[in-house]
Order: C-alpha cells, then structure tokens, then sequence
C-alpha cells in the first residue's frame, strides 16, 4: 500500500498513540500512525476524566481548541448499600481556577480534536486499517507490520504498539502474555442526554462546572468493582465495571449489574426522565505494577494500556497513556539523534525514563492494592458497606434506644461480621499497601 | 432474568452505530459437542450479548452487535475455544461518544 519506509509506526490512535504521534513528529521523524476506526476516537471508550498536567506537555494551549466538558470541582465518593449510601464528598471552590485540573470529556470527540494536531505535526494518518501482524526478521526484531490494506505492508526501524488493553499484536507475536482475567476489569458504560438546566439543578453545578461520583459497594454484587457517575456538559456518562475474573466466577451479566445500580434510589433520581444515546463496554488494566509486561524489544515499544500502565487506586489510565506515549517517542528521538539502531539495548532509555516518572513511582507504591482487593472483594466491596450503613441508620435513628445501647450494637455487627482479628488485619493490610 | 437481560440489552445496542461486515465474523467459535466452562461462561459475561446456547446445547456467536471490548479473548482464547480478531479496518462498532 505504501512503498517508502518510516522511521516509526504507531499502531493506535488512543491517548497514547496519538501523544506518541505528536510528539515523534514534531520532532521531525517520519511517522505512520494506524488506526482502525474511522477516525481516532471511534473506537475508543473511557469514563472519562482528562488531567490537565500531562496534556499540557503535549499540547500547552490545549484549553483554546479542545473539546472540553466540564471542570471538575466537586469529587463524591459513595459506600452503597442496597437502598442507601454513605458520602465522602469533596467540592472547592478554588477548583474555579484559570487553568484547572480536571475535566471530563467524551472520548470520541476528544480523540478526534487530539488526532487533528497529530496530523498538524506532519504525521501520516491512516485510519480504517487494522494492522494484522508485527512483520520479524529471522531474528526476531520487528521491522514493520501487516495490515489489512492491498499489500499492506509497511516498514519502519521501530513500532510503538499503542494498541489498548486486549494487546492482540504484541500478544500474538509472543512479545507478552495476553493480560490475565484476574488482572483487567469490565467496565460498561451509557450516555444519558439531559436539559443543560436540568442536570445543572440536580448536580448543584453553575456554568462550567461538574461533578464526578464514584461508588462501591453492594452494586458489584460482592465482586471487586466500581460504579461512576460524571457529569458532561448536557449529559452524564454512568457505567459500572467489575473484574473479568469474578463475571465470570459469579454468572452475572455487565448490563444486569448497570440496570440495578441505575435503579438505586440514590441514583435513579439523577438520571430521571434522561435519554440515552448509546452503550459501551471497555477492558481497563487493574493488574498493576506487578502486571506490567516487558516494554520494548528490538524494533519495538508498547505503551497506554497495552502495557497496563493503569493506576487503578487513583482510577488514572489516560495521563499514564498520554505520559508513556510521550516518553517513548522522546527516548526513540534520542536514540535516533544518536543514529544508533533501534536495537532493545537502546531502546531500554524508553524504561528507564518511565521508571524515572511518576508513571513508574505511582504504579510502584501501590504494588500490593491489587492483591488485597481482588482477593478480598466479599470483605471490601460487599461487608462492609453493609456495615456501614447499619451504622450510620443506627446513629441517625431516633427511636428512644440509648446511646451507648446503639454504640454496642455497631460495634457487635462489625465484630460479628469480621472478628476483632479480621477488623485489625483489614486494617493493617489496607495500610500496608497504601504506604 | 437472563431472558428479560437480553431484551434489555438488544435495547441497548440498537442505540449503537454498527457498519457490519456481512459474512466474515471476526470472532469464531471452535466446533465443539459440549462447551468448555470458559465458553459456556460468555453467555453471560459478553456485554453484548452476542453468546447464545443453541438447541442442542452448543455456544454460537453472533458479532453484529459486538462492542469489540475483548473481554471473550482474555475468558476462551487461552482455551482455545474461540478464535478472535478485530474486524476489518473501517468495519464494526462505530462510537459517537465513547
């Protein structure tokens, strides 16, 4: 299809495809960027929430042009029960800012703006084509890849594979396994269309402003998961994802779980009277630092979820995406500044410069989270949610019982449900993985 | 409930922009006379649906309606109970949102 060689492909048009991209071609490298859909984004599903800091790396202006949502200036974390909630939520003011953190987007729309400057910097685009193998010398090193054009090959003297979660070439091409179904969640996800107003009204929210609340509890039916609710400028993207693992241990079904957490009271409300304008489904990584793969090989690199570069406790993949895609494309133009040969001892820089990030150090310092919850999801996403909330009606409940009476009754719930030892090792295992 | 869930979720999925491939599936189901657990657990687990147990007690795809989220490909490709691809360049679920 394409007769002349590049210096680089990059397979994929997501956040880190396209932050690899840019950041290659602006450098002065030629560069073929492959995407299947029909335009970057229309394949790619996320919440979602962009961070500022990672973008303005790329793009320091971006807030001129980017299709943006909301800023976010309330953040509401939710414990469910089946009829109730306890709330942790925090809203500032100062999140008003000039340049703020946080906004929410919708994925295809974003990607396609992000896809433009790509194109700005010189890149070659080609969308509608799904790359179908890694091309290998006899010794291993990727040299191009196969697509499913006429002749549809296509060399370059690296690949970076910013092909999302599944990991199909990479995978295929023994370079990684196929992420294992104890480390990536499923998530699903529907766009509920409101009046401006309306949704404004009911998230407490003035101009530009949004909201974001994410939730566990008995909603992933004793499953390891998470509920999320964020607010778009007319619409509110709501979804629930669990672990594959346990959907499939469980027999529950993806849709089952989203139709009950959108008939919660505490929910069911926010959503009244929406119209919903479409359905996902999306693998995110939840493997964490111990889940990481190998990251480059000769004549290639992997990076965004692929590599499961996913910090699953901040629910942050996009700025890692974003941040691994940059930092790749930096290290290979420095390995080709130097003219050195992209071999897997040069291409080692792309690690060693991530392990320098917070990428790495953030991954790293939750190393053990995983484990805990997976292995121990009846205890964190189903017991005690309960037990918070008998706690909660038994304080808030007047009905003439004496107070110390109502204090005994907590604490025996929490001892009956977890013994003393199991309530102090939570405890002390929650803390141990967090430091 | 898991026939009042499919109904629920065809709903769903007509909401969706498809540009189907007809005639080449990009999944594929290995012939088989009883399914393996993996298999079997597809019927539930795909978000989409497109599992089904036929009359005589065989898992077949149908991947009109498919989101392309992989989630079959971690459960029955290392079983080898499916063979599993992206459809076509251009082909498959078109998002608007994402």
């Amino acid at each position: 299809m394409i007769e002349e060689r590049f210096d680089a492909i990059v397979v994929g048009a997501g956040m880190a495809g396209n932050a690899a991209a840019l950041t290659l071609a602006r450098k002065g490298l030629k560069v073929l960027q492959l995407e299947r859909g029909e335009y970057s984004g229309s394949k790619n599903v996320q919440g979602a929430i962009l961070y500022s800091d990672m973008l303005e790396k790329l793009v320091p202006d971006f807030r001129e042009d980017a299709p943006l949502e909301r800023h976010l200036v309330e953040q509401r974390f939710w414990m469910m029960d089946d009829n109730s909630h306890t709330g942790l939520h925090y809203r500032s003011d100062e999140f008003n800012e000039e340049r703020p953190n946080r906004y929410t987007i919708i994925r295809a729309q974003f990607d396609k703006w992000f896809s433009k400057k790509v194109q700005e910097a010189g890149a070659v685009v080609l969308c509608e084509t799904t790359v179908l193998e890694l091309l290998q010398d006899a010794y291993g090193k990727v040299i191009g890849v196969r697509t499913d054009r006429k002749n549809g090959q296509v060399g370059a003297d690296v690949v970076v594979l910013a092909e999302g979660v599944s990991g199909l070439l990479g995978t295929r091409a023994g370079l990684r396994k196929t992420p294992d179904k104890s480390n990536v969640a499923l998530a699903v996800k529907e766009m509920h269309f409101l009046p401006q107003e309306t949704l404004e009204a009911r998230f407490n929210l003035r101009g530009d402003e949004g909201a974001v609340i994410e939730a566990v509890g008995t909603i992933s039916q004793g499953m390891t998961g998470m509920g999320f609710i964020y607010t778009n400028k007319e619409s509110i993207s709501l979804g629930i994802g669990c672990l594959v693992a346990d959907f499939e241990k469980t027999g529950q079904t993806p849709y089952g779980l989203l139709e009950k957490f959108k008939q919660h009271p505490s929910v069911a409300a926010l959503i009244a009277g929406s119209e919903v304008k479409e359905y996902a489904a999306h693998l995110i990584p939840e493997g964490g630092f111990k889940a990481i793969p190998q990251l480059y090989g000769d004549g290639w690199v992997v990076v965004g979820d692929a590599a499961q570069l996913n910090n699953a406790i901040h629910r942050e993949g996009s700025n890692l995406a974003m941040t691994s895609g940059r930092i790749a494309a930096e290290a290979i133009f420095q390995i080709k500044s130097r003219r050195d040969p992209m071999t897997k001892e040069n291409l080692a820089l792309y690690k060693k410069m991530l392990d320098e990030s917070f990428v790495m150090k953030d991954l790293k310092k939750y190393r053990d989270m995983p484990d805990l919850l997976h292995i121990q999801a009846q205890n964190f996403f189903l017991t005690y949610p309960q037990l918070v909330s008998k706690a909660m009606t038994n304080f808030l409940r007047v009905d003439g019982t004496p107070k110390r009476e109502k204090e005994k009754t907590t604490f025996r719930s929490f001892l009956a449900a977890r013994s003393l030892t199991g309530l102090v090792g939570d405890a002390f295992r929650l803390a141990r993985a967090w430091r | 409930m898991s026939a009042e869930a499919a109904v629920r979720v065809e709903d769903k999925l007509y909401l969706n922009r498809y540009l189907v491939d007809a005639g080449r599936a990009h999944i594929k189901v290995r012939p088989h006379t009883t399914p393996s657990p993996q298999l079997l657990s597809l019927v539930n687990v795909c978000p989409a649906h497109c599992y089904e147990m036929n009359s005589t007690g065989q898992v077949e795809i149908t991947t009109d309606g498919c989101v392309e989220c992989g989630t079959c490909r971690i459960i029955a490709e290392p079983s080898g109970d499916i063979e599993w691809n992206y459809p076509r360049g251009g082909y498959g679920v078109l998002f608007k949102f994402g």
